[in-house]
């Protein structure tokens, strides 16, 4: 079945502002090469769907750079493809401010596509999901809309804000509920769903007359009646970004091969832009353990239990400890860097030494010299 | 259309029969070289860093992973609507059809390419040599000096002149004297194996030659020479940077090898002359808690738990704990279990090499590589000596 789909690239943005200071939660840099989006996009493509509407709203130009025409996905196509959907402003109308209004934004974009259904999806989700399963499961119920949802143990005192869904027997979706008091373990909103592409179109059409602002609020929580809502248990690796300390603890989860396995190698491969860097080169003087290392990197220095981005140069004599050093990062001799999140560019002067905690990794935004 | 000034014929048809194992089922121009690349992808990425976006690679032998992994030409940013990368090779016409005798015979097999872009010059590659070239710099030359042919000259050990053609020329770089692999060498000068020539000359020279049953239908031993007699202008064009044939074992190991140490004698970190080449979506590398990577260099999707000094590894490659890799050329996907020790290895891709085996020694030397051939599987305690070819039949 043909199936378009729709991906939001701001939506958590100010969940992590660090990272999205001069970017969109999507091309947020993760695991070594890759951008956020790139696991969402990755999935999509591995599971059929050729045609992709990226919605964006602000601070998208570094998404568009590594995007370019889709063609490291394969998505640059003739029928379909790649499409970024900027905001669509009229006149002195701000831009959109919820999920509803930001899909309402796009209807241009569903109305002319023929797709029968609509993949949507954050792209704050690493991992490796088959979203024809979750199709052929949405066929199968002849649900309005599926939601995709994990079972999760929320440890005390985790006061985040998430949906909570409870079904019946039949795997149709009983009561959903939005908060930050949930415990115990509990079915979680992994913000990805199958939906009908017209049903999709009649709600937005209808929203002012049913009085619909939020799409969580008042089409899943106060829909569940009405439609047909059902869910979908998603039971492979699964690690939602939406905070600083939660991006450092998954990226360093990937030193653990099982993880790794998992996310990368049980299902479809995860593409990213080619950047044709020469191989990684490590010299007498350099020692790595335990980390993952990207190609272009050059390590005379030591580096334990961290994670080099590409053209990452450490020289002799300096130390990476548990540190996530972004693209083009120098660290200069005799350094000492310690639970360090480090933006592309930023350079480490010789013997400085800078250090975080695991629960509060020490940020240097983009272009840093310290 | 827009006349292009400049076509690439691109010689990819060898068989290269002293690489032994690592030729067995593949040409050699897409043989694994310096861990992320295959030799054939030095000459593609110098024609795109130099503006020229029509190649014709002219294949033979084995072509199936060569024409495979050209593909679209995409990596090489060739995949252009006027021009592009295009494999050629012998095909059956009405009036008959034959091999590629030689290497002027290829090229004049396919003149119908050369007629249809109609470029003003035509640069002829070998694609067996690893170098970064500017060839836009060699083509400004061969048209300030209006060549009927230009020759680019590398300066190689005396000792070793005679395993190339080797030529002489005056102080304007008029050559005056060719010889193909002469026993005693007047000159140091080497050709590369690259040449420029006027379209319509070479067509010329191509269809006078194909006339003469005795050649060879060679560009070094016939077309050159015999050119030079007739008194066309042939000039040289000297290349000073790294150049090197790796149609050997040893050569082939020693270009590997040239990457490494602190200034390695090619470089492929230049931003403005990048090798691209095709590769697999895979993960970063990761070295664990046992690994140790000592003057080498890897790529994307290596799991490295085992010991790695003064080695090139590429892509995918598994080398278990306890295993000590030195001197050696691992290429992709192979897998090495633990406890295993390579000394002067190569081993080609996705080769399987269980615990406890032991694959050359330190004592070796470049001169005595042992070669694993791809897809082979070294069963658990075995000894390859040093030197030693395995292939998988």
């Amino acid at each position: 079945m043909k199936t378009l789909g729709v991906i939001f690239s701001n939506i958590h943005d100010k969940e992590i502002n660090e990272l999205t200071a001069t970017r969109t939660l999507a091309s947020v840099p993760y695991a070594g090469r890759y951008r956020l989006i790139d696991f969402v996009l990755s999935n999509m493509v591995n599971s059929g769907i050729y045609k992709v509407g990226i919605i964006t709203k602000y601070n998208y130009q570094s998404l568009m750079e590594h995007i370019g025409s889709g063609k490291s996905w394969d998505l640059s196509r003739k029928n379909g493809g790649l499409t970024i959907l900027p905001p669509y402003g009229r006149d002195s109308a701000a831009v959109y401010s919820s999920r509803f209004e930001a899909i309402s934004n796009c209807a241009y974009y569903l109305r002319e596509a023929t797709e029968t259904y609509v993949v949507m999806s954050d792209c704050d989700n690493v991992c490796n999901i088959d979203f024809s399963k979750v199709l052929s499961y949405h066929i199968e119920k002849h649900a309005d809309i599926t939601v995709v949802y994990r079972r999760k143990q929320l440890e005390e005192g985790d006061k985040k804000v998430r949906t909570k869904l409870e079904l019946d027997s039949g795997g149709r979706v009983r009561k959903v509920i939005t908060g930050n008091k949930h415990s115990g373990t509990v079915n979680v909103f992994t913000n990805m769903l199958v939906v009908n592409r017209k049903f999709l179109l009649s709600i937005i059409d209808n929203a002012d007359e049913l009085g619909y602002k939020s799409f969580s609020r008042d089409v899943l929580i106060r829909g569940v009646d009405d439609y047909n809502i059902y869910g979908y248990e998603y039971t492979g690796y699964f690690a939602s970004i939406d905070t600083m300390a939660n991006y450092y603890k998954h990226s360093l989860q990937l030193l653990d091969k099982s993880t790794r396995d998992q996310l990368f190698r049980s299902g479809g491969a995860i593409y990213t832009k080619v950047r044709d860097s020469a191989p990684c080169k490590i010299d007498d003087t350099g020692s790595v353990k335990n980390s993952l290392v990207a190609d272009g990197c050059v390590i005379e220095g030591e580096v334990e239990n961290s994670i080099l981005f590409r053209g990452v140069k450490i020289a002799k004599g300096a130390h990476v400890k548990g540190s996530i050093l972004f693209n083009n990062v120098l660290v200069d001799s005799g350094s000492y860097v310690n639970c360090v999140i480090a933006d592309k560019f930023s350079h480490i002067l010789e013997s400085r030494t800078l250090s975080g905690h695991e629960t509060r990794p020490y940020f240097l935004p983009k272009n840093t010299i310290v | 259309m827009k006349k292009k000034k400049c076509v690439a014929m691109l010689l990819a048809g060898g068989q290269g029969t002293r690489l032994y194992a690592l030729t067995a089922g593949i040409a050699k121009p897409a043989v694994s070289f310096g861990s992320k690349y295959r030799i054939i992808d030095f000459t593609l990425s110098n024609c795109t860093n130099s503006g020229i976006d029509t190649v014709g690679v002219l294949t033979q032998y084995e072509p199936l992973i060569l024409n495979e992994y050209i593909g679209s030409g995409e990596p090489w940013d060739l995949d252009r609507a006027n021009g592009g990368v295009h494999t050629l090779s012998p095909y059956q016409a009405k009036a008959g059809g034959e091999w590629y005798k030689g290497t002027a015979n290829a090229i004049y097999q396919n003149i119908h390419f050369l007629n249809k872009y109609d470029s003003e010059n035509v640069l002829i590659l070998s694609g067996d040599h690893i170098y970064k070239m500017d060839y836009s710099r060699m083509l400004s030359e061969h048209v300030l000096s209006d060549a009927d042919c230009t020759i680019a000259v590398i300066d190689v050990p005396v000792s070793e002149a005679p395993r190339f053609g080797i030529m002489s020329f005056d102080k304007d770089k008029r050559i005056t004297d060719f010889e193909e692999k002469p026993k005693n060498p007047k000159s140091n000068h080497a050709s590369m194996g690259v040449y420029i020539f006027k379209k319509d000359v070479l067509i010329e020279e191509l269809i006078r030659d194909e006339k003469d049953k005795t050649s060879q239908n060679d560009f070094g031993k016939n077309i050159i020479p015999y050119m030079l007699k007739s008194g066309k202008k042939l000039y040289a064009y000297c290349f000073t940077g790294y150049w090197k044939d790796v149609g050997t074992v040893t050569s082939l190991w020693e270009a590997n090898m040239d990457l490494l140490g602190d200034h390695p004698a090619i470089n492929l970190n230049e931003p403005d002359m990048k090798i691209y080449s095709r590769n697999e979506p895979l993960p970063p590398s990761y070295i664990g808690e046992t690994g140790n990577v000592i003057n080498s260099v890897f790529t994307a999707g290596c799991e490295i738990n085992g010991t790695i000094i003064n080695s090139v590894v590429s892509e995918d490659v598994a080398i278990g704990k306890g295993s000590v890799i030195r001197n050696s050329v691992i290429m992709r996907g192979t897998v090495i279990g633990e406890n295993v020790t390579v000394d002067y290895g190569m081993l080609d891709e996705n080769v399987t090499v269980e615990d406890d085996v032991v694959i050359g020694d330190q004592n070796s030397s470049k001169e005595r590589i042992a070669l694993i051939g791809r897809d082979s599987v070294i069963r658990k305690g075995s000894v390859i000596a040093s030197g030693d070819i395995v292939e998988n039949k």
